[in-house]
């Protein structure tokens, strides 16, 4: 196990005061709130932190941790020596509502855990509670949502054993994503949250749907927007074109004297439900490029014959 | 656990939850979400506490909400700015994911 340099988490040195710890906390909490920074490092760095916190905050933890720190670097090999905290007394374990299932082995070596729902403690009597519900997040492909689809999921989900320790148990699942589901919805899956204990019931595993980025597609509700690229005389004289959409390909008609962002609707082609979206192809009039001299003396025929200056509106 | 006998289950798609549901689903108090609704922060269907309707993004508000209020001692119209502001910016990110592609041609061209 390396040894953990709490003050050089949140950039502090040793003789900080507890407003400097404070401070420098809050600010890396803002910083690097998982909800506020989506950066792939964020949520470890968040969590680092609120663990330097819940030892430097507690006069108690600090000092125990300050005379066993003095010897170690960041990163160094740790053991906890034996009776090292002798003398010291954390007051109920000092724990606060932080999220102390995320802290690390270190801090768990030298502060324990917090006594957690349904331990030991409560052997012999007859205890009943409900299992908490649990929450992950399932990202889908547009297609998906078109069609349905299984998925397996890993889920880590802490669980008690017998003794009343946390563990963080690994389980997979294999999920049915009904048709027409959307962003932000939930599937609910009774039953698969953590257990009850006693005869409570089990809670309930909540998957909330979010979409793959970085698709042609984007969706509004149930509605699905796509930019449909055409040629300058398919914008000019109107026409039927072949569209790729999310369920299948189909022709659409170009109005004549089509515009760049006009949207023609398809009504129904969105993510089916009750009611099914729409699906909008957004037109992107693309010019060619004049490449050859066949191509430019189009150019000059079309700049010479046709009555045309796009800039009129602005007095050019 | 064999991986070939995993047997699929099928959920329940949630577009709507009550108040205790989600009460329930988030492990906070009736009170707190009352204070939610009134603050403005959510905004159920339905006239009375009983009736309450929240749209499933309600869900993701309110476990936002009592992250940001855990972690970074938020307070309630803190709470509402942030989820706000959050909004927005998700918004405009999006909007801009989208004109990326364009500008870049632009350069290019």
């Amino acid at each position: 196990m390396d040894f953990k340099d709490y003050y050089k988490t949140l950039g502090l040195a040793r003789g900080a005061t507890q407003d400097e710890i404070k401070s420098a906390y809050r600010k890396m909490a803002r910083k690097y709130h998982p909800d506020v920074n989506k950066d792939a490092g964020a949520e470890g760095t968040f969590k680092e932190a609120g663990e330097a916190y819940e030892v430097l905050k507690d006069p108690e933890k600090r000092a125990a941790y300050d005379q066993l720190g003095a010897n170690y670097q960041a990163g160094q090999n740790f053991n906890a020596p034996p009776d090292w905290d002798d003398g010291f007394e954390f007051s109920g374990g000092g724990y606060t509502q932080a999220d102390q299932e995320s802290f690390s082995d270190f801090f768990e070596t030298l502060f324990g855990r917090a006594q957690t729902r349904g331990s030991a403690q409560q052997a012999g009597q007859t205890f009943h509670a409900s299992g908490q519900d649990h929450h992950a997040r399932i990202t889908i492909d547009l297609k998906d949502a078109y069609e349905g689809a299984t998925r397996t999921l890993s889920l880590h989900a802490p669980q008690v054993d017998a003794d009343g320790h946390m563990h963080v148990r690994e389980r997979s699942i294999r999920v049915k994503i009904p048709k027409g589901v959307t962003e932000g919805q939930h599937i609910r899956l009774a039953g698969q949250g953590t257990p009850g204990i006693g005869q409570g019931r089990a809670g309930d595993l909540y998957l909330e749907i979010s979409f793959q980025e970085g698709s042609p597609y984007s969706v509004n509700v149930r509605d699905v927007y796509f930019d449909l690229p055409i040629a300058p005389w398919e914008a000019a004289l109107g026409g039927k074109v072949k569209a790729p959409t999310p369920s299948g390909s189909v022709e659409l008609k170009v109005p004549a004297n089509a515009r760049t962002g006009q949207k023609l609707r398809l009504k129904g082609r969105g993510i089916p439900g009750s009611p099914a979206g729409d699906l909008y192809a957004v037109l992107q009039i693309v010019v060619p490029p004049a490449k050859t001299d066949g191509d430019k003396e189009l150019y000059q025929k079309m700049a010479r014959e046709m009555d045309f200056n796009p800039r009129a509106a602005m007095g050019g | 656990m064999a991986k070939q006998a995993l047997k699929i289950i099928s959920g329940e798609v949630v577009d709507a939850v009550s108040l205790s549901e989600l009460c329930r689903s988030c492990d906070v108090h009736a009170d707190w979400i009352i204070e939610l609704v009134n603050e403005g922060i959510l905004e159920p269907r339905g006239m009375t506490g009983a009736q309450w309707q929240f749209s499933a993004v309600c869900i993701t508000r309110v476990r936002t909400a009592v992250r940001l209020q855990r972690d970074l001692g938020v307070n309630k119209e803190g709470i509402g700015l942030v989820l706000d502001l959050l909004d927005e910016r998700a918004q405009l990110r999006q909007l801009l994911r989208q004109l990326e592609p364009s500008v870049v041609s632009d350069d290019e061209g």
